[in-house]
């Protein structure tokens, strides 16, 4: 098994289906010729041409309903919006044709598009390119919205969402392309509904996804070597649907549970996570579940504030130290 | 276009008046839900162009004015009917309504009821058809104010950059829902903007069928040859108000007399009574015919069918039995 970058994941990803199925194609801005602003392309213009590794204009909205348009036919595109601000831009075309576009023709059309695209606070790209959208993707019926967290969830999420029919929205994150992480070599296919165990434990749930994964991770090696709390960390990769499932069984084992997330609080993933601990396990709570997210503001400018903006492994430390009463 | 061809097109263009004055009166006798937009006055629009072009062989995608397109496309009118009163018998079992018929058989790729929406969803069915390397093209048919949006600009340039067969159709009824061209847009000749793109382009009459099929003939024509897009403005009116739900106070009635002189059907019957091939008897008979037709076969149908199932209401929001959502077939 090699150890390879999440870029190199999804590149990898693109390369083998474009080669198996001609109707496989990718478009965007800057990712033929230039290569990919992430580098998730790169080399499959030489390879596979102009018609299939498709340099957009600067056009959300018309080049994401072309593609929308050209899946109607059976043509499979993997749809790059360079970074999740613009995809606002293509909103008409994602929510009002791609996840609605089966349902309102009774099963005659299907959209079976993939639009990635990396959000998140990077280094000072300021508030127009720093904001994180999964909860906008994850609260519209029709769509999937997949959020992958290291280079193997990168690669068998992007490989499913190709082949699956239905709309998928893969979120990335800028910080994460040139993480490295195991992937195997063989070809595989993770699902598209589902979490994962990231870390065993105990005494607390830290849910997570994409980077606040690493967030949660982070926190839990401090509290068990300093606090002695055992924290089970889940990776909620599938942010739609939730795995309901996964999350009542973590909640049913450890009795209590932190969010984190990288956006604001507000109809946030942490709050539909606590809806459904809410809803399928609230007897099996020795504490109210938590959020920790950012601050209610757009992204500042300034590293200080930008890094008070958005939360860290220490807030989840805190804040888990605070939920059995303890201080740091 | 031949006689016999004109004689066709004459009963049905009235066959889709009849059938949306009868929508009309089901709206009123609250049979029909929601948002009614009707196409009376246009029908020269529709059937000019598709006279032209291949209808269930060329894909054919457009507004939420989309009835008289999807029959034209042969889509079954009594389907039609049926989605309109909501009935699992419907085009989309019900989950469409008028705004979203749609006849994938038919490649009637649908109506949608965003403004401007289907004018990149059109390019990309044209990239599909490149890809695949058919000789149909993609036919896009939208309203004068859509062109104010700007997933236009968007897809002209996207549709010449690579030449992808697309023909843009314009129907260009003077108004925005409720506002009169002059008062939405900088440029009233909507032809001329596409100018900008290096598009091709041309404006005709959108009430006399013959101009327009003329026009259409060269636009396909272009089209289907390879030379990338085209773009055709049809100057027309539509007699209702936007949607059912239009008062239509803002149209004098002098203007709606002058464009009432102007209808496509008699326009085209007069021409066809003139050269001794109808006479007004032949054409009062088949209006009976057609009526009859509708009242007897359309609206029965659509009356007699069942609701749709409450199963229905989670199906096809998304993919069923998608083994790639469990992560492959082992």
């Amino acid at each position: 098994m090699a150890e390879i970058m999440y870029w190199e994941a999804l590149r990898r990803a693109h390369d083998e289906e474009m080669t198996r199925d001609p109707l496989v194609i990718c478009m965007g801005e800057d990712i033929g010729v230039a290569g990919g602003t992430y580098k998730a392309t790169n080399g499959l213009f030489d390879k596979y041409g102009p018609e299939r590794v498709i340099d957009t204009p600067i056009s959300e909205g018309g080049y994401t309903g072309l593609g929308i348009g050209a899946s109607f036919l059976g043509v499979r595109p993997i749809i790059e919006i360079m970074s999740v601000n613009f995809a606002w831009l293509a909103m008409d075309q994602i929510f009002n044709t791609a996840a609605k576009v089966r349902y309102m023709s009774g099963g005659q059309l299907e959209a079976p598009v993939v639009i990635r695209s990396p959000g998140g606070t990077a280094h000072q790209l300021g508030a127009q390119h720093s904001a994180r959208m999964e909860k906008v993707f994850m609260g519209v019926a029709g769509l999937r919205s997949v959020t992958p967290s290291n280079p193997r969830q990168a690669y068998g999420l992007l490989k499913s969402a190709i082949r699956c029919n239905d709309p998928v929205f893969i979120n990335e994150h800028e910080l994460m392309y040139n993480m490295k992480g195991e992937v195997p070599d063989e070809e595989y296919f993770m699902p598209l509904e589902g979490s994962e165990i990231a870390r065993q434990g105990t005494d607390i749930t830290l849910f997570g996804y994409n980077i606040s994964v690493h967030w949660c991770t982070q926190a839990a090696e401090i509290l068990a070597s300093k606090h002695g709390i055992n924290c089970e960390v889940i990776d909620l990769y599938s942010l739609a649907p939730l795995d309901r499932d996964g999350i009542k069984a973590s909640v049913s084992k450890t009795h209590r549970a932190i969010i984190v997330e990288e956006a604001e609080p507000a109809v946030g993933v942490g709050s539909e996570v606590m809806a459904i601990i809410n809803e399928e396990c609230f007897f099996e709570l020795d504490a109210a579940p938590v959020r920790v997210s950012a601050q209610n503001v757009p992204i500042p400018y300034n590293h200080t504030l930008e890094k008070m903006a958005i939360p860290n492994a220490q807030d989840v430390v805190n804040s888990v130290l605070k939920m059995f009463g303890l201080t740091g | 276009m031949k006689a016999a061809d004109k004689k066709r097109v004459l009963r049905e263009m009235l066959f889709a008046r009849r059938f949306e004055e009868r929508c009309y009166e089901a709206y009123v006798e609250r049979k029909i839900g929601g948002f009614l937009h009707l196409y009376p006055g246009e029908e020269a629009c529709a059937f000019g162009v598709l006279e032209a072009a291949r209808p269930g062989h060329d894909y054919v995608i457009t507004s939420y004015r989309d009835h008289v397109h999807a029959i034209k496309c042969g889509v079954p009118p009594k389907a039609v009917m049926a989605e309109l009163f909501a009935k699992e018998t419907g085009v989309c079992k019900g989950l469409g309504g008028s705004m979203h018929i749609f006849g994938t058989e038919q490649r009637f790729m649908g109506g949608y009821a965003l403004v401007g929406g289907p004018f990149p969803l059109a390019a990309g069915i044209a990239k599909g058809i490149k890809m695949k390397g058919g000789d149909e093209i993609s036919i896009c048919f939208l309203g004068d104010a859509a062109n104010n949006q700007g997933v236009f600009h968007e897809s002209l340039n996207m549709a010449k950059l690579w030449d992808l067969p697309v023909l843009y159709v314009c129907e260009n009824n003077l108004y925005g829902i409720g506002t009169r061209i002059d008062r939405s847009t900088a440029v009233i000749d909507q032809y001329k903007r596409v100018s900008g793109y290096d598009i091709p382009s041309a404006q005709v009459d959108g009430q006399d069928i013959d101009k327009v099929y003329e026009a259409a003939q060269i636009a396909v024509d272009h089209v289907r040859s390879g030379k990338g897009p085209y773009f055709l403005e049809l100057m027309t009116y539509r007699y209702r108000g936007h949607s059912m739900s239009d008062s239509n106070a803002y149209r004098t009635k002098e203007e709606e007399r002058m464009w009432g002189t102007r209808d496509p059907i008699i326009i085209l019957r007069d021409r066809l009574i003139e050269a001794g091939e109808i006479t007004l008897d032949d054409y009062s008979a088949m209006d009976t015919e057609i009526l009859e037709e509708i009242e007897n076969e359309v609206i029965k149908f659509a009356e007699e069918s069942p609701e749709p199932s409450a199963e229905l209401l989670h199906k096809y929001v998304l993919a069923e039995n998608d083994p790639w959502v469990h992560g492959g077939a082992k």
